[in-house]
């Protein structure tokens, strides 16, 4: 048993918990509000990274070693790592736009979120008000991770499978949603590649560049091929096909 | 005191918390160094070990064999011009590379050295701290380090670093699933996630007994779950980005992946972060599957192997060992190309490790059963898989046609052939180079000979 799970363990706040809480709570209120007021999404990103390890310090504090560990490797580990995937993909200068669609909806919500901040923060005051904690002990008496097993396994083992049942169905229509395979027929390997560039009828070597053997640099100018004739395959397919103006067909006069 | 010398040898969680200040701080500053001085040998060792691979001396001018070529270098880096890109994220940028080091040093905090020792009058173990969840403890750690691998990528405000992070952070995804899942094997046999937990239940094996014959099997996880150690280790190369899972620092594709344009001491951190990573993973391997400190099998015929501070010897031992085995890797394997280790960590190692969990735990639920159903089940389940093996069906191979008959089967205005049976007559400038050459294998005079 680690040394908070024991303080935690003793039913009241002694000082090396208060401590920690006291300088966790500010850094993970300061993370909330960073994430929110952050313009760059990457920087609200590693906000909330920051108050998610604070979370997790704080599970730890409360007797709860398994689940603030896990907060981190899945939450900040693996959940926000794949937000970040997302965001750098994006790109680094996707900020928010800040134009108000709505009119007043700044001030509105803002009004709302405090009620309801303060709503939930009295409520949970007046209901915790005076109430002893007890419990703890029963619950880690074989130890965090075996406790928590025994619950997951026996009491919530239909609840759990379903929840993966769900995020595998959710997971397997993205893929089937996202992903495009290409047919077994379609793949070409290096030989079958090979065959088809030998076949009659193609030519196996680099197509001439635009302009080789030309009079003119420009990429619009047939090629002309070593014995003498004009090919068109160096000519890319978007260009447009015009006739030159006299003027551009007139000698420039720098070859004197 | 023998006696208490002799029970007290493996730590427990109940040991922990209990030290004097100063043997803390000791403590840390031990671990702490630990991790510098295994990158300043380890960068070393590296370089001499390929340098040998490929019939080289490497570094030997500075210091004895050339031991100081490191701090020298770490010396040069220091003085170099601290380069910051104007697109690059000034606060990100600098907070990338300690976020490495810091997590890969963290981890070194639930890392074993040794059992319980004697310091001045403590009796203490040779440990930073343990928790009972100390092996998610690493994990939390490595997976926080990608953050800096990652950030800097992105933070340099320039596309091969990011393509470094983003390949980084997929990797690094991909691959912790798999880590975590062999990690579940050490935890269904030892009961625990305490590393020192799972150091003592390595101590000694169970007694099998055939015919009346008690047969003393190994302890250490490295054979009882052999499948699980060599996925662990795979998985480990991968996370800490080493050759041949390097594709974040890929240099023939991305000049130098996420640390591009980091420059002094900066760039110092972040190769500081990855050999500090090296080292704390090859010991979290030593911890997990080869018995932690506890000395391998030869040593333990000597009564006194684990006590002490004898230990930590075997356990450096261990440790060197696996670096040496990822320079190994370095030395002999090429890159990977990324479609390649995605498809390897997802359909491969994955799959393999999550049947070998499964027959782990029908192993273990079996366990109190009686000798001879247990030794039925497992004969029906291994008799059922071979089966399986045998009578799989397999591709029918085409008989591959001959190149006559495959010459003849080309259409009509194929590009042309030389025959089949051609004989190339030899150039007549080529004879004439030939006899006029001196014979090679002249014994050379005395003078001439290279002393």
């Amino acid at each position: 048993m680690t040394t908070s799970t024991v303080l935690a363990a003793a039913g009241d706040v002694t000082g090396g918990e208060e401590v920690t809480f006291w300088i966790l709570a500010p850094l993970a209120l300061i993370g909330a509000l960073g994430m929110v007021w952050a313009r760059n999404a990457v920087h609200s990103a590693l906000w909330l990274v920051l108050t998610m390890l604070c979370l997790g310090v704080f599970y730890v504090l409360q007797a709860g070693p398994f689940i603030g560990m896990v907060q981190i490797i899945v939450y900040t580990g693996a959940i926000m790592m794949l937000f970040l995937f997302v965001l750098m993909l994006v790109g680094r200068d996707a900020s928010d736009s800040l134009i108000e669609t709505l009119r007043g909806q700044r001030v509105a919500a803002v009004v709302l979120g405090l009620g309801f901040a303060g709503l939930v923060g009295t409520g949970l005051y007046r209901a915790l008000d005076g109430v002893q904690a007890v419990g703890l002990d029963q619950a880690n008496a074989e130890g965090n991770v075996q406790g928590i097993a025994r619950l997951l396994f026996t009491k919530y083992v239909f609840a759990f499978e379903l929840t993966s049942a769900l995020l595998i169905t959710a997971a397997v229509g993205a893929m089937v949603l996202a992903h495009v395979e290409r047919r077994k027929e379609d793949r070409m390997d290096q030989v079958a590649t090979m065959k088809a560039r030998f076949r009659p009828g193609n030519y196996p070597g680099p197509k001439p560049g635009p302009g080789v053997f030309a009079t003119s640099s420009s990429v619009a100018t047939p090629a002309r091929l070593p014995d003498g004739r004009l090919t068109d395959r160096g000519i890319p397919e978007i260009m447009p096909v015009r006739d030159m103006t006299s003027e551009e067909t007139a000698l420039k006069g720098t070859d004197k | 005191m023998n006696a208490v010398y002799l029970a007290a040898q493996d730590p427990t969680l109940a040991d922990f918390g209990k030290d004097p200040w100063w043997l803390v701080l000791g403590k840390i500053v031990f671990a702490f160094a630990f991790g510098l001085l295994a990158t300043l040998l380890g960068v070393w060792f590296e370089r001499r070990v390929v340098g040998r691979m490929a019939v080289r001396p490497g570094p030997n001018q500075v210091g004895p064999f050339g031991l100081l070529q490191t701090l020298a270098d770490g010396l040069k880096m220091a003085f170099k011009e601290d380069i910051l890109p104007r697109a690059a994220d000034k606060v990100v940028f600098f907070f990338a590379p300690t976020i490495s080091v810091i997590s890969a040093v963290t981890a070194l905090s639930v890392i074993p050295f040794g059992p319980k020792v004697s310091i001045f009058g403590h009796w203490t173990p040779l440990q930073v701290t343990d928790v009972s969840v100390a092996v998610l403890v690493i994990l939390a750690c490595s997976s926080m380090g990608v953050y800096g691998i990652v950030l800097g990528g992105w933070a340099s405000g320039s596309t091969y670093p990011l393509l470094g992070g983003l390949r980084s952070s997929a990797q690094m995804i991909s691959y912790e699933v798999a880590m975590g899942l062999s990690i579940v094997a050490v935890f269904m046999t030892a009961g625990t996630m305490s590393t020192s937990g799972i150091v003592a239940k390595q101590a000694d094996g169970t007694q099998l007994s055939i015919g009346g014959f008690d047969l003393p099997t190994p302890g250490w996880y490295a054979i009882l779950l052999l499948p699980s150690f060599i996925i662990f280790f795979i998985a480990m190369v991968g996370e800490t980005n080493r050759a041949p899972f390097d594709l974040p620092e890929a240099e023939s594709e991305l000049v130098a992946g996420f640390m591009t344009e980091y420059s002094s001491l900066k760039f110092a951190l972040f190769m500081l972060s990855e050999y500090v990573a090296m080292v704390t993973m090859s010991a979290v391997t030593t911890t997990l599957f080869l018995g932690g400190w506890r000395a391998p099998w030869p040593i333990t015929l000597w009564s006194g192997a684990n006590e002490g501070w004898w230990p930590m010897l075997w356990f450096f031992g261990k440790v060197i060992l696996l670096v040496f085995v990822f320079v190994w890797l370095r030395g002999t394997l090429p890159r990977l190309r990324y479609d390649q280790f995605m498809r390897f960590g997802w359909k491969v190692l994955l799959p393999i490790n999550l049947v070998w969990i499964l027959v782990l735990a029908g192993l273990r639920s079996i366990e109190d059963w009686q000798t001879r159903d247990r030794l039925l089940v497992t004969a029906i389940g291994a008799g059922v898989l071979l089966l399986a093996t045998l009578f799989w069906p397999s591709r029918k191979k085409q008989p591959k046609p001959s190149p006559q008959e495959q010459v003849d089967s080309r259409p009509y205005g194929s590009f042309p052939l030389p025959p089949m049976d051609l004989q190339v007559p030899p150039s007549p400038r080529t004879k004439r180079v030939v006899a006029e050459r001196e014979p090679a294998n002249v014994v050379a005079g005395s003078e001439s000979r290279e002393v």
